[in-house]
Formats: C-alpha cells, structure tokens, sequence
C-alpha cells in the first residue's frame, strides 16, 4: 500500500483502524463511492439486468425516436396480426428453442414478445421521467421548507398536504383521458408533478434536523451563502434519504402507471404499455396465462432492479460505513436469506 | 497592562432573545482590545456561548450594535457581512459536528477563503494543505473525510478552517471541552502560538478556569446574560471582586502547599440558576450570594469600573471590605432571608 509510505508514526488516525478503514483512506470522495457501489453484489447483477432489459427492449423491436424510426431485429411489429401458430401458445422450448413466437401470440394473433418489448419501453420511459421530476420537485421543496422553517415551510407543506389530497390514480385517469393521445411521456411528466409529496416531506425532515447541526453555521462563518448552504452543504448530507426514496419513487411509477393502464386510463389501446397488457388479457387468465405472465415479469424485473440500484447506492454513498461493498440493507438481507433457502435444500436432501 | 488600545471589536447594549421571552444576553457591553485574548467565563445556560455566536452575527441580536475594526456590522447587509467574515472566524466547540462528513478536510479548509476572499479553487485548496501543515498535521490529509479523523485531529482543522482566511478576530467556542485531557494541552498551546504568529484578537469561551489561565489576557465572567466582572487575567486570578467570580474560582481545585496558589474557603453556591425566562428583580445574582441585602433585592447594580481595566457588576465587591462587613453578619443564614441590614455603605454608581 503506497499511502502507508506518507503516515507518520504519531498519526492516530491511522494507528488504529482496520483493514477496512485503511482501504478507504486517502482515496477522494468519488472513488470510494465507486468502489463500494461496484462492489455492492445486489446493485450490480441489478444494473446488468437492467441494462440487459434496456438493450433488449429496445433494440428487439427498434425505437422511435423524436420521429425517426430506428428499426429492430425482431420479425413482427408490435401492432402487427399475424397468422396464429400453435394455438398461440409460446413455442419457446427450453433450453434455447425460440420458435416463431417465443412468448405466445394473442386471440388476433399479434406477437406478444413485440408487445411487452413496446411496453416495456413506455415502462422505462415514464418511470425516468417520473422519477426525475418527481425527486427534483421534491427535493427543491422540502429542502426550502425544511431550512426556511417558519411561514416557509408552512405554506410549502399546506401546498404538499393539498397534492396528497388529489388521489394520484384519479388525477391520473383524468389526465390520460386529456393528453391520452401523447402516450407515456406525457404521463410520464404528469405523474411527476403529482408524485414529489412522500419525497419533499422526507427531504424536509432531514433538513430540519441538519440544519441545527454545526457545521452549517461553519459554513456561514465561512460566508456561504444561503443557496449554497442548501445544496452544497446540507442536501449532500441527505443524498441517502434522496436516492432511495427516488428508486422507490420509480419503482412504484412503473406500479403506477401498470394500474392506471390496467384500469384502462393510462396509455391508451392501439399503443401498448405492461399495466395495459394485463388489462387487456385478463379474461384469459384461466385459459392463456402467459398473455400476462410475460408483462408481469418485466414490471418485476424492472421495479425490483431499480430497488437494489438504489440500495447499492445509499450504501455506497454513506461516509461512515467503514467496508466497501455494502453493509446490510433490507434487499441485501432479503437476498441472503433466499441465497441460505436455496443453499439448504440440497444438504437437507442429502440427509435423508 | 493598563494602557488600552482602541478596541478591535465593542458591543454596545447587545441582547439576544429567544422566542420573546427568554433573554439569553441581556445588554451586554464588551470591548475587545486589538491583539489581546479575552476568555469569558461562566456556568451552563449563562449565555457565553450566543454572546460569542452573536458578536459574529451567527445568533441574530434583538438590540445593539457590534462594531467591528471601525463598521457597524450588526446593520451589514448580506453581502456586506460575507465580506466582513474573512476578518472574523470562529473555532466550534463540537470537533465532529462542525466538519461536514460529505466534504474533504481539503474543501473545508478551503471554503472561507473561496466564500469570503474569492480565491480560486485551486489557491485555496494549495493555502488549505498550508494550514494542515501548520497545525501540525499533512498536507496529504486533504482528501480525506473528518471521520477518518481523531477528535484533536477534527479541532485542529477546525482552527486551521478558522485561519483560512487570515482572519484578525476568532470566536473559539470551549473549543477544548470535547476533548481528552491529554490532547487539551496540544490544541491550546496551538491555539495561543498560531494567535502570537498571527497577532490574532481572540473571544476564547469556557468553563475551564485552568485552561482560561493558561491562554486568557482578560477574562470576564458572565452570569445569567449579563457579564459581572471583567478584569485583567492575573488581577482576577488574584482576587476576583465579584462574589460569583469568587464562588467560581473556588471551586477550581488547588494545590496545596503550591506557593504561587492562593489557598481559598470553598464557597458552594446554594440553589439552582435561575430561569432566564424569569430573571430575579433586582441584582440577577440574589438569590444564591452570600452577601445579598435587600438593597440587592430591588437595585440591579451597573457594571461600573472600580479600578481602571476592572469592572465589575455587584453592590458589595470583595475590594470593598465595609460594604462586605454589613452583610457578613448575615453570612450563615439563607440568602434570601436577609432582614436586618441597614443602608448599604456605598452608593450605586
């Protein structure tokens, strides 16, 4: 280790720390959180799926982008009726025997693989924008409210109490019968604006108590000025409340707009998102299930991934935890004990 | 030592409020002489603490003026008190509470200079390894976090944070009582060599008289908001006049047989602080001196100079052994119950 080089023998700071601690020091801020998110086990098999899903996604059955139609390698189009084959069951065999229509095809003979590809893209279009917006709002509001206090506050938080009164799925519906013709990202940005409130009151508890803490009246000794204070000083200090919350935020987006389609208000029917295939398909749950299996499983794969991203970040981004991967989060948690579920079924059956 | 220089810093009727009621500093008067180190003294809750946040406009003051190197700072504008700032600093008390945890030691060394000065990032972060340097860690610590850093560590990046800006005045708020005694001694001494080299005016708050001893050229003593002696350090050393001072004093613990120490009775105060909310009618001090009258019962005493550099809040000072003589009678009963003392020997200045 070359820093062991530059410690003076009366450095107590580095005297007694562990192995852990002696890993972190003497790198800059960026390069541990790096460090300790790429070594976050759960964060990173999330990303990979993630980005999997995405190239999938989007490069299965191409994209329209600003107007420009960037084809995909994928036969059908997801709007396309075509020839039924096999009943329309998936003619996926496993291992890796795809057939015409892996995933089935529906009572008019559209592809399904198509179509959850095309509603897995508004998936991921409307929790970005959701996402975004929504910590934005959220973040600007509760950081006023919680540093102003006072009368501030007040009104900030009668304004915040006011967006939680409006039931999102109404105001939803409402908004998708208005703009329906705009699709996903128009719902996107709609939900957004509706959606901060959970965020801006957490982001104001954590100011409320930060900003008693000394080392804001450090940094207006040191002439900060007010706007800086907020975002340079104390909002860097609630970045974990932040980022989970805004993956929870986006996580329950995609859950959001899954049942704003579903009840049948999202996006509407010749365009096609997850919550509206299930709508669409759900008198055919007893006798053709896969016709929603496959977009439940990608509203799954894509609200669960986001949560751990968002786990292997707020771990990454706290400056006590000592160790690099990440400590003990609940996702963390939840993964070993069905790692130790899996892990024990095999020995149990060798007892017997 | 009585010759005065002009002072660098004076308040003038300075009082703090908290919630309309509870007056934490009540008209304090205080000049503060360029180049000396002025401790002020005093028990929990008696409000050192936000007089010494007040004079830097950390604590907003509900009357009064603080004037500072010659400008009425207590009417700066926003922009004008950032400026003012690169001449005034503090030191905290919390070692760990006053870094951020986010930022590099390098960083908030840094900030006062950049804030107040509009340094560029990079001067300021090179005087930033300057000052670790100086206050006797590396230079090479500068990417690092406060917690990978002891708590004398944490105060000594305090101080050089406080230096950044080679600022003429510092506030260090009991910038040793979270420390081991054993790392204390370290942090004063650099404390009062860094204020030598830089020929630094210094607010120094504390309940530890030893330490004021030690680094103090004034010391005044507050009481419940108000300050009730002020005195050069080795006359208050030598025989503080106000009978709180006294009380205080003796509760230092002495060494016998050490010739230079002045033997003293033990004083223990009786009763509680009283709720600032409330403070009692009459000398604030009442209800727990020894030497109350009734005089003091309904007269609030002025801080008046006795003797020249000394002042001092209180009807019957040590240094007046008449006035002390009437209430001796009186000494072993409940202060409060003082009946039969006749008009004091003195008249109220």
């Amino acid at each position: 280790m070359t820093n062991l080089l530059l410690q003076t023998p009366e450095d107590p700071a580095s005297a007694g720390m562990t192995i852990e601690q002696r890993e972190v020091e003497g790198l800059s801020q960026g390069t541990i959180v790096r460090r300790r998110f790429f070594r976050h086990r759960g964060a990173m098999i999330s990303i990979i799926a993630l980005l999997l899903v995405a190239a999938l996604v989007y490069s299965s059955i191409g994209v329209n982008l600003f107007g420009v139609q960037i084809p995909g390698w994928w036969r059908f189009g997801y709007e396309a009726q075509n020839t039924i084959i096999n009943r329309g069951n998936p003619t996926w065999t496993l291992p890796f025997n795809f057939g015409l229509h892996p995933f089935g095809q529906d009572e008019i003979g559209r592809d399904i693989f198509a179509r959850v590809m095309r509603g897995a893209q508004q998936s991921i279009v409307v929790t970005l924008l959701f996402g975004s917006i929504a910590a934005v709002i959220g973040v600007v509001i509760g950081a006023l409210a919680g540093f102003y206090r006072g009368w501030v506050d007040q009104w900030l938080m009668r304004l915040t109490d006011l967006f939680i009164i409006f039931p999102i799925l109404i105001i939803g519906a409402v908004l998708g019968r208005a703009v329906g013709g705009l699709g996903a990202a128009a719902l996107g940005i709609g939900l957004g604006f509706l959606g901060w409130t959970a965020l801006a009151r957490l982001v104001r508890g954590e100011f409320l108590s930060l900003r008693e803490r000394e080392f804001v009246d450090a940094a207006r000794v040191a002439g900060a000025g007010t706007g800086r204070i907020i975002f340079k000083h104390i909002l860097p200090n609630a970045v974990g409340v932040v980022i989970v919350s805004s993956t929870l935020l986006m996580s329950g987006a995609i859950l959001t707009e899954a049942a704003l389609s579903f009840l049948g208000f999202g996006i509407a029917a010749p365009d096609v998102s997850l919550g509206q295939l299930i709508n669409e398909y759900q008198g055919a749950f007893q006798t053709r299930p896969w016709l929603f299996w496959w977009p439940g499983l990608f509203i799954i794969i894509i609200a669960l991934a986001i949560n751990f991203i968002g786990d292997g970040l707020r771990d990454a981004f706290d400056p006590r935890q000592r160790r690099i991967p990440g400590g003990t989060g609940p996702y963390r948690q939840m993964g070993q004990v069905i790692a130790g579920w899996f892990r024990r079924r095999p020995s149990n059956a060798g007892i017997r | 030592m009585n010759t005065r220089r002009p002072p660098l810093l004076s308040a003038s009727g300075l009082s703090v409020t908290y919630g309309g009621s509870v007056t934490a500093v009540c008209e304090v008067d205080l000049e503060v002489a360029e180049g000396e180190t002025l401790a002020l003294v005093g028990e929990s809750g008696c409000g050192k603490s936000t007089l010494g946040r007040a004079l830097l406009r950390l604590e907003p003051a509900s009357a009064g003026t603080i004037t500072f190197a010659g400008t009425d700072i207590s009417r700066l504008s926003r922009a004008g008190l950032r400026l003012a700032r690169a001449d005034m600093q503090m030191v905290f008390q919390d070692p760990m509470g006053s870094l951020n945890p986010r930022r590099s030691i390098g960083a908030i060394i840094a900030e006062p200079l950049r804030q107040t000065r509009g340094v560029s990032v990079a001067d300021a972060l090179r005087r930033a390894r300057e000052l670790l340097e100086r206050v006797g860690l590396s230079a090479s610590m500068a990417d690092r976090r406060p917690h990978e850093f002891s708590g004398g560590q944490r105060q000594r990046i305090g101080i050089a944070r406080a230096l950044a800006s080679s600022p003429r005045f510092i506030v260090a708020d009991e910038p040793v009582s979270a420390l081991d005694v054993s790392v204390q001694a370290q942090v004063i001494n650099l404390l009062g060599d860094l204020t030598r080299q830089e020929n630094l005016t210094m607010v120094f708050i504390s309940h530890d008289l030893g330490v004021v001893r030690h680094v103090a050229t004034r010391v005044a003593v507050m009481y419940l908001g108000q300050i009730v002696e002020i005195a050069d350090r080795d006359d208050f050393f030598a025989g503080p006049e106000h009978p709180y001072s006294e009380a205080l004093l003796s509760a230092v613990p002495a060494l016998r047989g050490d010739p230079s120490e002045v033997v003293r009775e033990r004083i223990v105060l009786r009763g509680e602080l009283p709720n600032p909310a409330a403070p009692p009618a009459g000398c604030r001090f009442n209800t727990r001196c020894a030497y109350a009258t009734d005089l003091c019962l309904t007269e609030t005493p002025a801080l008046r100079e006795i003797t020249e550099g000394r002042m001092v809040r209180c009807h019957f000072p040590a240094s007046d052994p008449d006035g002390r003589a009437v209430a001796a009678v009186d000494r072993d009963e409940d202060p409060i119950e003082h009946t039969a003392i006749s008009s004091p020997t003195k008249e109220i200045a």
